[in-house]
């Protein structure tokens, strides 16, 4: 476990999005009620070019979070340190105010599936990934968070709950959590858990920020409802009661609204912010 | 009962194998068609990857030839690189390998214009020599110069009219594809890649160009594969194109 001091300039405890190109003129000239952007580190490993460029410019302007969606931390190979290079790369030169990486695996035998596949939680995927999370955080020299998955299945041979398999890596790593609330509600949909319940298991104290998302629905072999988190439409009430319900306990945090499919014109996710905005404040009033 | 990745990545990319044992519901049953929101995310998002990376060939086969081709070539290539920037890298050589596609012979051609567009539009940033220092140098000692190229200019090479059918299949009204064989220059003046032809020699100057030959040398392998080839139009698409980044005189460091 590494000791690092807090970055200088924390994401803010208010709304962010996830930033997409296309609304690089609308998002710079009126942000609204968007305090900060989040990129998907991969998407900006080219070498220069219209993104690096623009994401110099977003960085003048807005603090930045660095999300990583390529590392397989959850993954059973060793983390490519290639890959952790240009993590390196980006961060020394972005200078981001967080960076946060998924509980989840998207690689395996040097085959990469581009997406987030669930683990088991054992002691022994415990050891493995705080491994991980040790070497990322000493070749990043910053902390940096997890993020809770969302699950379309559970495995028979876990022995942790979920939150407390977070809590303990944060505790033996030292890195802070990423709580995706969108998640949280998918993952208690598909798999009958209540998440409020989640909520009051989670780590709060060490959420650096949290993830609101849209999600689909469908149904399983027996009819049961599962939920798809694609981030393909606007976050659902059920998900802003519980952002309602998590922040009464967190305090305010940074609240990110992603929207990576079907991505709607600026205003549509400004408003999704301002939404945010007004749950943030809410929590903030006394009671 | 564990399930190990081994497992699982082998039971992704490959409908026919079972379902991994060890998965439940979280009610204990067992997974069914769970595992297959995973299945259907890793063919979905790498598809479209696909897709996205190559619009011209999508557009020329279609949505559902091309979603069953990218199936395919995501079983038979399964994509080694963690950058979607970088995705597709095997796709030219994968198209020009499969028979039933050998009747559009010009589809890998066109596959490998779109990927060069790609890495250019990706390229790292250099600023252009002066067009003052350029002027300053005079014609005859330019000659002996080696110019230093953009780290984003490509050269693409067909036996097919690939900027034709590129440009018919970007840009409304673009006239049909003429029977010839096109070389495609690319250059990318600030942020976007611009393909351009190359006259007959082009490609053999811009080539020489390339391998560290002086301006008079490269004039002289354009030449040498066309007696008409004049190097005063490509190097003006060079310096008009921002990618004449160096200029050493022979025996100077660029």
């Amino acid at each position: 476990m590494l000791d690092f001091a807090p970055p200088r300039d924390p994401l803010p405890a208010a709304p962010g999005v996830g930033y997409k190109p296309q609304h690089f003129a609308a998002a710079t000239g009126d942000p609204g009620a968007v305090r900060w952007f989040e990129i998907h580190a991969e998407n900006y490993m080219g070498d220069g070019g219209r993104p690096l460029a623009q994401l110099r410019h977003l960085a003048e302007r807005f603090p930045i979070s660095v999300h990583g969606v390529g590392l397989s931390i959850g993954g059973e190979d060793p983390l490519d340190e290639a890959h952790l290079d240009r993590l390196r790369h980006l961060c020394a030169w972005l200078q981001p105010a967080s960076f946060s990486e998924h509980l989840a695996w998207s690689s395996h035998g040097g085959s990469y599936y581009n997406d987030l596949l669930p683990l088991p939680y054992t002691d022994a995927s415990l050891a493995r990934i705080a491994d991980h999370i040790d070497r990322v955080q000493e070749a990043l020299q910053r902390p940096m968070l997890l993020e809770n998955p969302s699950s379309y299945l559970a495995f028979a041979e876990s022995t942790w709950s979920e939150p407390d398999f977070l809590s303990e890596l944060a505790r033996r790593t030292g890195c802070g959590l990423l709580l995706d609330v969108n998640n949280v509600f998918v993952s208690a949909t598909n798999l009958g858990f209540e998440p409020r319940a989640y909520i009051d298991a989670f780590a709060l104290a060490r959420v650096g920020e949290i993830h609101l998302g849209g999600h689909d629905r469908q149904s399983d072999d027996h009819g049961a409802p599962l939920l798809i988190d694609d981030h393909g439409r606007a976050v659902a009430d059920p998900v802003w009661e519980l952002l309602g319900y998590t922040l009464a306990r967190s305090g305010p945090k940074p609240v990110l609204i992603e929207w990576d499919t079907d991505v709607p014109g600026w205003p549509v996710l400004e408003a999704e912010a301002a939404r945010a905005e007004a749950v943030l404040a809410r929590a903030a009033a006394p009671a | 009962m564990t399930v190990p990745q081994d497992l699982f990545a082998a039971a992704l990319l490959d409908p026919a194998r079972p379902v991994p044992e060890g998965l439940t519901d979280g009610a204990g049953r067992a997974a069914g068609r769970r595992f297959d929101v995973y299945r259907n995310n890793v063919v979905v998002s790498l598809s479209e990857a696909l897709a996205t990376g190559f619009p011209v060939i999508a557009r020329l086969l279609g949505p559902q030839n091309m979603a069953g081709l990218a199936r395919l070539y995501l079983r038979a290539h399964p994509p080694t690189s963690r950058l979607m920037i970088h995705h597709g890298t095997d796709f030219p050589a994968f198209l020009a390998g499969m028979p039933q596609l050998a009747h559009l012979g010009y589809l890998p051609d066109v596959a490998r214009l779109e990927l060069a567009l790609r890495r250019s539009y990706h390229a790292a940033d250099a600023a252009p020599v002066a067009a003052e220092r350029l002027a300053g140098v005079g014609p005859e000692r330019l000659l002996a110069c080696r110019l230093g190229l953009a780290p984003a200019l490509r050269l693409v090479r067909s036996d097919w009219p690939i900027f034709d059918i590129w440009r018919f299949n970007t840009e409304n009204g673009a006239p049909k594809p003429r029977h010839e064989a096109q070389d495609v220059l690319i250059l990318r003046p600030e942020f976007d890649p611009e393909p351009h032809v190359l006259p007959p020699g082009g490609a053999e100057f811009v080539a020489a160009l390339q391998a560290g030959q002086t301006l008079g040398a490269a004039g002289d392998a354009g030449l040498a594969a066309d007696p008409a080839f004049d190097l005063a139009a490509p190097l003006a698409l060079l310096i008009q194109g921002a990618a004449v980044i160096s200029l050493a005189e022979e025996g100077q460091d660029r």
